[in-house]
């Protein structure tokens, strides 16, 4: 029985000691609970445990195979850090909700079925608003709304696939599925939601920028990555992920050059990295799987590790966009360090974690022969190095001296940060371990001569070219001047788009959202109450006023006028006049 | 002497509300108090009669039960199935809770020397309603309507705000149009058949639903019960009505009147007007669906609105009535359990989310959204239910909320009226919009510093415990759905398999 133990539970258990707990038993609780459920979930063979019967289905809580558990492991090694990284927070409210998120995000992956999924889904849907909201600013208060239906939407638009698909074929189980009707379509586009599909990717831009320091941290992990496990055992193979892949990888380059929020930019980032694997379950063979899968394992621990870095600056100084940061490597040395490791890695340079999987991904679609989307793939890691590679790093710690004088980030943060980043380099120099893991098995050594130096090619010449740029700008340099010149290709169809968004795309949000959230529910509000008032008004010119009572008596004859007209209606429906 | 309780249960569970109401303002006479013990034990009684009820009827045939032994036509019968008895069971178990809340907050709401009066009206209220869930004649439902009704409104008045009394009033003149309405409808199939009894009226309108006479009196019968349903354009009353009764009189009436309107609707048209086949070329259950469909958008559109905590969740009591209504018109064995499991799950949620607002005014004398600010500190446990019924509201897994909305969606999906899912969506989103406000509210924002210094007393226990029953069951019944389900999948099988006349 305790082997088959689910970490869920664990983390949910975790979550409630929390709560009733402080200081440093409260630390030893937070890195106990990942470290209890990794050794519980190492031990566990693989197969289908704690069956239970729901609505005359038979479910299945806790499903353990060779996918789930490389997420399973992900997010485990992840807690660990993130646990690290908030040791010194002294409110509990985070960290209570946040294990219960992480834990949905396990329960989500080792779910069995479509129920028990969607379950999970709704719970981290949840946790994941409380998160936002607790980042206390306005901004995060409406950001978290918006985020909390757009999700929300997605969440019933998944329920309703889940429920025609169970009415369909009398199963609840969770296995591969493919688009084939309108009930598999809704259930991928519930997926793609949460995978931040390009049109619906504008919660996580939106949102995740707003949490606080180490509430983003939090949100970066496990949301996006569980929508991709769900992807990848219900919709590989099918083409039409391919292509949103490939879109997903392309555009956000545009407007992680252009923002100035580097969190915002790192948000951008994630969606690109999403991308890629996106594009891998779309291709969908063995080599491809494992690639998007191994990218999500590694994306996990790089994403976080930049996220971590920007959230110790963000800590430190308040302040967190490009123009107001710069000149910190001499105040935050470590901090510094560690964020350049996770910008190599995401720009995929050789001998760091992500080269190994991205490889994998690139080779396969090559091999596939999607031409297309292979120079997408490609022009889209020369993107990467850029803005989160360079961008990144450059602007927070280098650049101009700002005039902040923060502190080294607290030593558990560096603790958190340097555990991540040595792990990346681990996995970039012997990626045994983490290949041995992946679903198939599959040689790969990406490790070749020609490989090597055809990446050092593409990030080299990508890096020549900044310099050029850089060099033959204006005299004397003003940086963010150099930034525009090189970004000139860029901003013209960026800023078209934005344009676009800004112009059309949002004001008509805007619109919907004025006449749904406030004119209608005041009209209708206004009608029934009173709609005598309201010609009363325009007639007698009536200053407006709290009337109370007086205006009640209205009510009653309106009501009952009404009443008569729905009478009238009816006796004119069934006699067919 | 078992004997006797069991030949007779169907009677008693409404004659222990006629002796109740008549005891308690005797044993208030003796003692004040006492007139409590008396609505405790009636209703606790009436209980335990119903759930009786519900397991016989559930394992055997339904109950026949005739009035001093006079056979229908001709005399009074009180037919129990399992459609009414679940029913039955859900009205009684949110009053008995109620009384229970009841105990805490209604010596702060109410003037000490009315309360033996208040039981007996209470009491009157209730038993009115189970009059009209057990009668099969339909005359007799218009008397039960009328109790109810009528104690209802003097209940409403008994609230000490300054407005109750218009809200009362308004709910009088408008209650007393639909019951009319009601009764004209009756009049009308009495003039036509000659009969007051269901079983017997559904088998003489056979073949008579092309006269004019039968028709208006469907659609008198229909908008009188709309109006008491507070279906939407004809809502009015039921806001201020929720808003400014005593808590327990809000937590009571959300769970129960309402619903037990819309079981008069779906008897009468199941039993009598034949929605199953529709009539006279009418497509019914179109009509039904699609004025439900405009209710479940408008209340909750309008809740959305809305400043005070009572008058948003009576709106969203508008909209879930909807709910109930689109699940038992679409002639679906699973959507009409889905309605039927939504009368039982929002019984639980909205007392529940009543009495919990009962709790926010006990200590903060407001019910204001915006005073609410900071709550999840001051008051953490109260909080943490409304957090969960919240939940349950907008249908997240595990919470009863759920288990409806998905009966009712498997239902639309089985029956084609692909209509009702969108609205079902739209209307979930809404609802979270509403109660997220509050929640929010509640948990992420500082308490004005202006609150903190008219915190009195503590919570009675008594309020605390009713409301942590009700939460715990909107949970049981989420994980362990077993029960209500089978009860209403059986309910539905029956009521939509029989057709009286054929």
């Amino acid at each position: 029985m305790i082997d088959n133990f689910p970490p869920f539970a664990v983390f949910y258990l975790g979550s409630l000691l929390v709560l009733l707990t402080k200081g440093r038993i409260r630390n030893t609780i937070l890195v106990a609970v990942p470290v209890i459920s990794f050794i519980l979930l190492t031990n566990v063979d693989a197969g289908k445990y704690l069956e239970y019967s729901f609505l005359d289905y038979t479910l299945n809580l806790y499903r353990v195979d060779k996918l789930s558990s490389v997420f399973g492991y992900a997010f485990l090694i992840i807690s660990v850090a993130i646990a690290f990284y908030g040791f010194h927070v002294k409110n509990n409210k985070e960290y209570v909700i946040g294990l219960i998120y992480a834990g949905s995000g396990l329960g989500a992956v080792f779910a069995g079925d479509l129920l028990t999924l969607y379950f999970f889904w709704e719970v981290m849907t949840i946790a994941s608003t409380f998160i936002i909201w607790n980042g206390k600013t306005k901004d995060c208060i409406q950001a978290g709304f918006r985020y909390f239906l757009f999700h929300l939407a997605g969440g019933l638009i998944l329920l309703f696939g889940i429920i025609l698909y169970i009415s369909e074929t009398g199963s609840t189980e969770f296995v591969h599925m493919g688009w084939t009707d309108l009930a598999t379509g809704l259930i991928m586009l519930g997926f793609g939601v949460n995978a931040a599909w390009p049109l619906l990717h504008t919660w996580l831009v939106d949102a995740y920028p707003k949490g606080s320091f180490f509430g983003t941290v939090m949100l970066t992990v496990f949301t996006t990555k569980t929508a991709i496990y769900t992807l990848a055992r219900g919709f590989s193979g099918e083409e039409l992920l391919i292509v949103v892949g490939a879109v997903m990888t392309a555009f956000p380059i545009f407007y992680a050059v252009l923002v100035n929020d580097l969190r915002k930019v790192l948000s951008y980032s994630l969606i690109n990295q999403l991308g890629f694997m996106v594009a891998g379950i779309g291709v969908g063979t063995t080599l491809a799987i494992n690639g998007a899968v191994g990218q999500a394992f590694v994306h996990i621990m790089f994403k976080s590790l930049l996220f971590m870095g920007m959230g110790a600056v963000f800590y430190r100084t308040g302040k967190i966009n490009a123009t107001d940061l710069g000149g910190l490597y001499k105040y935050m040395p470590w901090t510094t360090v560690f964020t350049i490791v996770g910008a190599l890695t995401i720009s995929t340079f050789p001998f760091f974690s992500a080269f190994v999987t991205k490889s994998m991904i690139l080779s396969s679609i090559a091999h596939e022969g999607y031409g297309i989307v292979w120079l997408t793939l490609v022009f889209a890691s020369a993107g990467v190095l850029h803005h989160s590679g360079i961008k990144i790093p450059y602007f927070a710690f280098f650049s101009h001296d700002s005039g902040l004088r923060p502190k080294e980030a607290p030593w558990n943060m560096l603790v958190a940060m340097g555990f991540l980043a040595g792990l990346n380099i681990l996995l970039g120099i012997y990626p045994a371990p983490l290949i041995n893991i992946l679903p198939y098995e599959v040689s790969y050594n990406p490790y070749t001569l020609g490989h090597v130096i055809y990446q050092y090619q593409l990030l080299l010449f990508s890096i020549l070219a900044f310099t050029l740029l850089l060099r033959s700008g204006v005299y004397p340099a003003e940086i963010r001047a150099i930034n525009l010149d090189f970004d000139y290709f860029y901003r013209k169809a960026g800023t078209i788009f934005m344009k676009f968004e800004d112009n059309y795309i949002l004001p008509c949000f805007n619109f919907f959202k004025k006449l749904f959230f406030e004119s209608i529910p005041s009209l209708l509000n206004y009608l029934t109450k009173d709609p005598v008032k309201l010609i009363y008004r325009v007639l007698e010119d009536e200053p407006m006023g709290d009337d109370g009572i007086k205006m009640q008596g209205w009510l009653i004859g309106w009501s009952v006028f009404v009443v008569t007209v729905f009478l009238v209606i009816y006796l004119l429906v069934f006699m067919h006049f | 002497m078992i004997d006797f309780f069991t030949t007779h249960a169907p009677v008693l569970t409404i004659v222990v509300f006629i002796f109740g109401a008549l005891l308690a303002p005797v044993f208030g006479r003796i003692n004040n108090s006492l007139s409590y013990y008396c609505a405790l034990i009636t209703t606790a009684l009436s209980f335990v009669l119903s759930v009786y009820l519900l397991f016989s009827v559930y394992n055997n045939a339904p109950l026949e039960y005739f009035l001093g032994g006079w056979k229908p036509p001709y005399g009074i019968e009180y037919r129990v199935d399992i459609l009414n008895s679940f029913i039955l069971s859900v009205v009684s178990f949110v009053s008995f809770l109620s009384v229970i809340y009841g105990y805490g907050s209604i010596k702060s709401e109410i003037y000490e020397k009315r309360h033996p009066a208040f039981y007996s009206v209470y009491l009157l209220f209730i038993g009115g309603m189970m009059g009209i869930l057990i009668t099969n004649d339909i005359f007799n439902m218009y008397v039960f309507l009328e109790i109810t009704s009528l104690a209802g409104y003097a209940l409403i008045a008994m609230g000490r705000t300054r407005y109750s009394y218009m809200a009362s009033f308004n709910y009088l003149i408008l209650g007393s149009v639909g019951a009319t309405f009601f009764l004209i409808g009756i009049g009308y199939l009495y003039m036509q058949t000659g009969t007051l009894n269901l079983t017997d009226l559904a088998q003489r309108l056979q073949g008579h639903f092309d006269t004019n006479v039968v028709l208006v009196a469907i659609a008198f019968i229909v908008v009188g019960l709309m109006l008491k349903m507070a279906v939407f354009p004809l809502h009015f009353w039921l806001p201020d009505a929720y808003t400014y009764s005593p808590s327990v009189i809000s937590a009571a009436m959300a769970g129960t009147s309402t619903k037990v309107a819309a079981y008069l609707l779906i008897r009468l048209m199941y039993t009598i007007f034949g929605i199953q086949a529709g009539f006279s070329g009418i497509n019914f259950s179109g009509i039904i669906i699609v004025i439900a469909s405009i209710t479940i958008l408008a209340g909750s559109i309008i809740a959305i609105s809305q400043t005070d905590l009572k008058k948003m969740l009576a709106f969203s009591s508008i909209g879930q009535i909807g709910y109930i209504l689109i699940g038992t018109a679409m002639v679906n064995k699973y959507a009409f359990a889905g309605g039927l499991l939504h009368i039982l799950n929002h019984a639980m949620m909205k007392t529940a989310l009543f009495m919990v607002a009962g709790g926010f005014f006990y200590k903060f004398t407001s019910t204001k959204i915006n005073d609410l600010k900071g709550m999840g500190r001051q008051m953490p446990f109260a909080s943490a239910m409304f957090l969960i019924l919240s939940l349950s509201m907008v249908g997240i897994p595990l919470t009863v909320g759920f288990i409806s909305k998905w009966y009712i969606i498997l239902g639309a999906a089985q029956s084609g009226y692909w209509i009702v899912v969108p609205v079902i969506l739209l209307s979930s989103l809404l609802t979270a919009i509403y109660f997220g406000r509050v929640v929010h509210n509640l948990f992420f924002k500082d308490s004005e510093a202006s609150n903190t210094g008219i915190l009195h007393a503590k919570i009675p226990y008594s309020m605390v415990s009713s409301t942590a029953v009700l939460v715990f069951l909107c949970i049981f019944f989420g994980v362990f759905a077993y029960m209500p389900v089978e009860i209403s999948l059986k309910a539905a099988e029956n009521i939509i398999g029989a057709m009286p006349w054929k």
